[in-house]
């Protein structure tokens, strides 16, 4: 299974999308660097996605909007998750300049949202998760790019 | 003592000189806006490059402007934190070897120490204790201040900043970004209560904020509209005042909690005049006070720094000689200084 779909009618069933897929990712005990890209329009949820993410891998405080820090990171043993939003970023080369070669390595995941700003840059992604508007529901879209990817999804 | 202050943590050089007896002498700010504006969004690199561009030029005007030489000077701040490192590191970097070279202390202060104490640098200055809403486009705090770094935080935004939130919703009804201030010029031209916008998390106790959720309630509304120019503009009204009105409930609540009646507001939002003519109202009515610096000092400037750093380094307070940027520096680790 390379794409699976859902259909999320609010924030809570977003963000439980979310959490299972970080479950997923504890399970498989792989530590190489996972990378997750988020695409959506402003307002369709990555953030909420992002806090249902990271919340789940054990962070209990605010996920704060990225977006003007450009990268926010937390230490969530054994993981070390950089929460980016690209948004900002004029020319993906920025990317280098902010030391991204730092934010990779074992056990360390790289969430992206606006990865698009980044290309070339970033690190390919295991799973591309797309939000898109559905009214006021959001459809999702998680499409796996990876062998590590696919082993994430097909449990989901 | 005429402390040099020094404010390089986003898209803003400012310079300023600040004399803990004759006040304020000298200020001057160079905007990157323009040069940011072409690429949509703040470049890092371009704003460090831009920093090292303007940062000693600003320095020789401000020392003109206050008709003083570098040698006159008896101590220089800069912003240490928080905000873009590499922009960080231009002011730190300067403001310390600078300080190195002229045998006089440095001290790194924090940038939103500097917007909180900006409204000291006015004719009417508020005395201690107050409430601080610290509101711009990467923050949204309420803070108890007691003293100079003595700071209790009382709330803040879960996610989106308030002038972020703007900033989107902007984007939204297709102005380019950072357009915050544009999209409040259109709610200027807004029917009132034309559409219902939530006011988030004031439903519930507690004096936390969350941003994140209008944006999308925006994206809906301008979805289901047509996009003529009255429709938009009542549109960015009634995003306007949920803003406001949420700022405001939270003020309030945090005046009634601790039981004070002075309100300081600044940060690049607190320009926002509709923002300003309701806590004002608001203000009156309870018979407390709201203070606002200047508008040229609620967005990023070197007077704030110049000044926070002025009290501290008078304290007695100094760095050793390691230049230091802290992008990310909690408000409430500050240490406390008794004046």
């Amino acid at each position: 299974m390379h794409v699976k779909q859902f259909l999320a009618l609010d924030e809570a069933t977003l963000m439980a999308i979310a959490a299972r897929l970080a479950e997923q990712v504890s399970l498989q005990g792989n530590s190489a660097t996972l990378t997750l890209y988020l695409y959506g329009e402003l307002g369709a949820g990555k953030t909420t996605f992002s806090r249902g993410f990271i919340q789940a891998l054990g962070h209990s405080g605010k996920v704060k909007s990225p977006t003007y820090t450009l990268v926010e990171s937390y230490q969530l043993p054994p993981w070390q998750l950089h929460h980016f939003d690209l948004y900002r970023l004029a020319d993906p080369e920025e990317l280098e300049f902010m030391g991204i070669r730092d934010y990779l390595g074992e056990h360390h995941i790289i969430l992206a949202e606006w990865p698009q700003r980044g290309s070339g840059w970033l690190p390919k992604a295991d799973i591309t998760i797309s939000i898109d508007y559905a009214g006021t529901a959001r459809s999702m879209t998680l499409e796996a790019l990876t062998e590590r990817g696919r082993g994430l999804l097909e449990t989901l | 003592m005429h402390v040099l202050g020094i404010e390089t943590s986003c898209d803003e050089t400012g310079i300023a000189i600040y004399h803990t007896e004759r006040g304020l002498l000298a200020h001057q700010l160079y905007s990157q806006v323009k040069l940011h504006a072409d690429y949509g969004g703040v470049v890092p690199e371009l704003a460090s490059r831009d920093h090292v561009r303007k940062i000693l030029p600003l320095i020789a005007a401000a020392l003109k402007q206050a008709e003083l030489k570098t040698t006159d000077l008896d101590g220089i701040a800069y912003t240490a934190g928080p905000g873009l490192v590499g922009a960080l590191l231009v002011g730190a970097c300067v403001g310390r070897s600078m300080a190195f070279g002229l045998g006089i202390p440095a001290l790194g202060v924090h940038h939103m120490e500097g917007h909180l104490l900006a409204p000291m640098l006015e004719d009417d200055v508020p005395e201690f204790p107050f409430i601080a809403l610290l509101v711009s486009g990467g923050h949204t705090q309420l803070v108890r201040v007691d003293g100079i770094g003595r700071y209790e935080m009382l709330g803040e935004s879960i996610d989106d900043a308030a002038g972020e939130a703007f900033d989107k919703t902007a984007k939204l009804m297709g102005l380019d970004y950072p357009g915050g201030p544009r999209l409040a010029a259109m709610a200027a031209t807004g029917r009132p209560q034309q559409y219902q916008f939530p006011r988030p998390m004031t439903d519930r106790p507690g004096l936390d904020f969350s941003f994140s959720g209008l944006k999308t309630h925006a994206a809906n509304t301008i979805a289901a509209n047509p996009s003529d120019p009255q429709t938009r503009a009542d549109i960015a009204r009634a995003f306007q005042d949920a803003v406001v009105d949420t700022l405001v409930i939270k003020c309030r609540r945090a005046l009634e909690q601790t039981g004070l009646k002075r309100l300081v507001v600044a940060g690049g939002v607190s320009a926002n005049v509709e923002l300003r003519e309701k806590l004002q109202q608001f203000a009156a009515k309870i018979g407390g006070k709201v203070y606002f610096p200047r508008p040229a000092f609620c967005t990023d400037n070197g007077a704030m720094i110049a000044y926070a750093g002025a009290q501290r380094l008078r304290a007695g307070e100094l760095n050793d000689l390691s230049i230091i940027t802290r992008p990310r520096w909690p408000l409430d680790q500050l240490a406390s200084v008794s004046c």
